[in-house]
């Protein structure tokens, strides 16, 4: 029997290499061609690029394509305009995922919990696309239901929506808020879930009013996730929601003030401008600075909770 | 008894503020929702609204006439979708199962390979143009299917960390000894146990694809291969679209009875249609995902 049993743990540590390596062949063929093939494409940003002349054939400029990038006003707006947004998101959205989260956990296990759930989970579901659509039946100048129905009746005088930037700003951040509050606040919630009980229990013995637990006791064990979550969303605020920033303003010109970003910019560069080197340039831009930040947001989640780090 | 009463209180605080916002994230869709069947003079004097003074079904009348065009890119984000999810996943559940195997030597090789990709990217402009350059997929159903979203680090992970957490190596060794090849071991065996999360993937990756329109606004530049959601942008811009050249030609080219204010609501609903009725069903799946995604990415 013991002899068996050597045996087997024997041959179970003899793994062959080639069957599990072909199991996952296509898939690192696919990460290969789709991730990292790209990643050696960055070279396009040092290089006057030409269809005609095509990758390898076009000149090298040198920093020529960073030169011009950076001389140029839309440098400087959309890098800001990526990084406020981004601050806004992330100071906006976790208080209001937090506060959700916090009113659904205290309700119990009740079917309404399900209902409210669900809720503020089905904008998650739509498309940008659809979202565009949805914002354009409110804020559209002469059929939108801002202009008649709520503007119009107080007499107030309409607006053009698409070609005023003032609003802008708050629209934006408050459709982001619209998308993403369901699937932040269902983050929390579990973490609120995963807090032990016997706190609250002990909380209430001692006469802890409820605004109190939550105060003294809920907010505090979710210093870790919020932490973890907003330094992993620092460490992406170079990149901007393409779809947000594109579809839901409807690409209008007069907009980009207050809604290009790095994303768009770089859409716009390649598909309507044919500038490849420009936007080669700002995509690189975007990926070194997002690369330190990822890595060095990742250090700091690693000294505060080793556990939680990414790597 | 205080504190019950409190806690009372609090309940009755949180259920009237949590269903002002579940009315504040629903009406907007319901806005589209009405005003797609809100006849279009009522939209022309008084705009999208809410209670409007008479309904007409007109604009969906008016697509029924004109579904050929509507038909078409319907099918196409339907293929898109079934071909993206059905491939994705299974070739993302392969590349997972063996970094889930401990004995594998080249285990940490792989994920580091995969992870990095997480960490750092080449952007999008390299990417389009090795593919449309190199591998030539403008205005192919490929060009919809292949680039960005078919195995993606995120999923990857996600399957690996079920397989080491629930699939007990023991049940591997000794199918092995069994004399089962991996490939069968795979096949038969880890993909069967794993369908919880297959099932979890299966429905964000076809969420994805359903509602993917990048894609199509680089690669596609042929109307014919729209699916719905670049449908739906060029409508946005144009509403004369949908009529096709064919039914053009059939109705003459009167363009008088195009309902196009609630037109282009309708197409929306019928864009979202799909979500709405497989949401109820999946939502809860869709909040268990969530939370195992972020749990550990």
């Amino acid at each position: 029997m013991k002899k068996k049993k050597e045996k087997i743990e024997k041959k179970s540590k003899l793994v062959k290499t080639w069957p599990l390596l072909l199991i996952s062949l296509p898939g690192l063929i696919y990460i290969f061609v789709n991730s990292y093939i790209p990643m050696f494409g960055v070279f396009l940003a040092f290089k006057d690029y030409n269809y005609v002349k095509g990758i390898f054939g076009s000149d090298w400029s040198g920093f020529d394509n960073f030169r011009f990038l950076f001389k140029t006003r839309d440098a400087w707006i959309m890098t800001r305009n990526t990084v406020l947004y981004n601050v806004a998101f992330i100071i906006i959205g976790t208080v209001i995922a937090i506060f959700v989260a916090i009113l659904l956990f205290e309700m119990g296990k009740k079917l309404r919990v399900k209902f409210f759930q669900s809720a503020i989970l089905l904008p998650n579901m739509l498309s940008w696309v659809v979202i565009g659509y949805v914002v354009y039946a409110f804020l559209n100048a002469d059929s939108g239901f801002i202009n008649n129905s709520i503007l119009k009746p107080l007499g107030m005088e309409e607006i053009s929506w698409y070609s005023n930037i003032k609003p802008w700003p708050f629209i934006l951040i408050i459709v982001h808020i619209w998308k993403y509050m369901g699937v932040n606040s269902i983050i929390y919630m579990a973490s609120i879930a995963g807090i032990d009980k016997g706190i609250f229990e002990a909380a209430e013995l001692d006469g802890a009013s409820k605004t109190m637990q939550i105060f003294r006791i809920t907010i505090p064990m979710l210093k870790p996730t919020i932490i973890i979550l907003t330094l992993m969303a620092i460490g992406r605020i170079f990149f901007s929601d393409f779809g947000l920033f594109y579809q839901v303003p409807q690409n209008s010109g007069r907009l980009f003030d207050v809604t290009q970003t790095i994303d768009t910019y770089v859409y716009r560069g390649l598909m309507q401008l044919n500038d490849v080197g420009m936007s080669a340039a700002a995509a690189l831009f975007q990926s070194f600075v997002g690369f330190i930040l990822v890595v060095s947001a990742n250090a700091l989640v690693r000294k505060i909770d080793s556990e939680n780090a990414l790597f | 008894m205080k504190e019950n009463i409190e806690t009372k209180q609090f309940r009755k605080f949180a259920t009237i503020v949590l269903s002002v916002i579940s009315v504040l994230a629903l009406l907007p869709i319901l806005l589209i929702a009405v005003a797609s069947v809100t006849s279009e003079d009522v939209l022309i004097s008084s705009g999208y609204t809410f209670f409007p003074s008479k309904l007409s079904l007109d604009s969906y009348y008016y697509m029924v006439r004109q579904s050929a065009t509507i038909l078409r890119a319907y099918g196409i984000s339907i293929m898109v979708t079934f071909l993206g999810t059905v491939i994705g996943v299974l070739v993302t559940a392969m590349l997972a199962y063996p970094m889930a195997r401990k004995n594998f030597r080249l285990r940490n090789v792989m994920a580091f390979f995969i992870f990095f990709t997480m960490l750092f990217n080449g952007g999008i402009v390299s990417s389009y143009i090795m593919w449309s350059q190199i591998f030539h997929i403008k205005n192919t159903i490929w060009a919809l299917v292949v680039p960005n979203f078919l195995v993606t680090a995120f999923n990857v992970f996600l399957v690996r960390n079920y397989y080491v957490n629930s699939v007990h190596e023991s049940i591997i060794e000794s199918v092995q000894i069994d004399g089962a090849s991996e490939i069968r071991i795979f096949f038969s065996i880890m993909l069967p146990l794993s369908i919880p999360v297959i099932a979890t993937v299966s429905l964000f990756t076809g969420i994805i694809y359903w509602n993917d329109w990048i894609n199509g606004l680089y690669y596609i530049t042929d109307p014919k291969m729209y699916g719905i959601q670049n449908l739906l942008i060029r409508i946005m811009d144009n509403i004369q679209f949908l009529k096709s050249a064919s039914n053009a030609a059939l109705l003459g080219t009167q363009n008088i009875d195009l309902p196009g204010t609630s037109v282009r609501m309708a197409m929306a609903i019928i864009g979202i249609l799909p979500i709405l009725i497989i949401f109820p069903f999946v939502q809860q799946y869709m909040i268990k995902g969530v939370v195992l995604g972020a749990v550990k990415g």
